[in-house]
């Protein structure tokens, strides 16, 4: 099965393509980015800032249940059109990872399916590679807690 | 999805990483294998076990001895570490297309 959603990394490169083709009209596609609310529903972070236009900014924060700050992140609009672009600077807070530069694409395929091309650009390669590790050690973190868990219910 | 978290979950166990160090450079018996570790035998053989289920082990019959080697093929899929971040906005995207299909403009 081709994959819906991919990823273009080059060895030894400081920027990364996401691109992924969406059973949604570009109208519908371009929405989801444009409404802080929908952003929420899929970013599942609160929005707690989002200022489509050029030299507006955003913020997103997301809690755990117990009402803790577990990820903020920010960043600066330079360039809103919609249903064609969203250039914008993506930094998260209280982390060692400096500010990246995204420039998102919006395209039509046919009235029903559009594509979203999302090029990333890091501060160095070396950058690059720790933001794209973060979900395979997260993964890896996980395997750790549910090794844990299980050993608690074990005692 | 439960297979690729099976297979973290494997790796993520120190002896088991040390069994997979082991026979990356030959095939091995189970009681080969298990003289390199102070555990028992029966907890060795269970993390030779798990690690054959989640195929990062092969096993190879030779006369009456069972070896194991590593399935080199598999990993690599788990070193291939741009998966997971794949997934993650494969995963964020597949939600946002089923929200925006239910989505009704507000009159």
């Amino acid at each position: 099965m081709e994959l819906k959603t991919k990823i273009n990394a080059g060895d030894g490169k400081q920027e990364l393509v996401i691109t992924r083709e969406f059973d949604l009209p570009l109208e519908l596609l371009f929405k989801a980015y444009e409404d802080p609310e929908i952003v929420e529903q899929w970013m599942g972070t609160k929005v707690l800032k989002l200022e489509n236009k050029a030299h507006g900014g955003y913020r997103f924060e997301t809690s755990d249940a117990n009402g803790n700050v577990v990820f903020q992140a920010n960043g600066t609009i330079h360039e809103f059109v919609p249903n064609h672009k969203i250039t914008r600077t993506f930094e998260m807070e209280n982390a060692a990872f400096p500010v990246q530069l995204e420039f998102l694409e919006f395209e039509s395929l046919t009235d029903d399916t559009s594509k979203l091309t999302m090029q990333i650009v890091y501060k160095s390669v070396a950058c690059r590679d720790q933001v794209l590790k973060l979900p395979f050690a997260q993964g890896l973190n996980m395997a750790h807690n549910r090794l844990q868990d299980i050993v608690n219910k074990l005692k | 999805m439960n297979l690729r978290r099976d297979v973290f979950q494997a790796i993520a166990d120190p002896t088991r990483r040390a069994i997979l160090l082991l026979v990356a450079s030959q095939s091995m018996t189970a009681g080969a294998i298990a003289s390199n570790f102070d555990t028992a035998r029966p907890t060795v053989s269970k993390h030779i076990q798990i690690l054959a289920e989640c195929e990062l082990l092969e096993q190879e019959q030779n006369g009456r001895e069972i070896y194991y080697h590593i399935n080199a093929k598999k990993m690599k899929e788990v070193a291939d570490f741009i998966e997971p971040f794949r997934q993650m906005w494969d995963e964020r995207f597949n939600k946002l297309e089923s929200i925006m299909k239910q989505y009704k403009p507000k009159k």
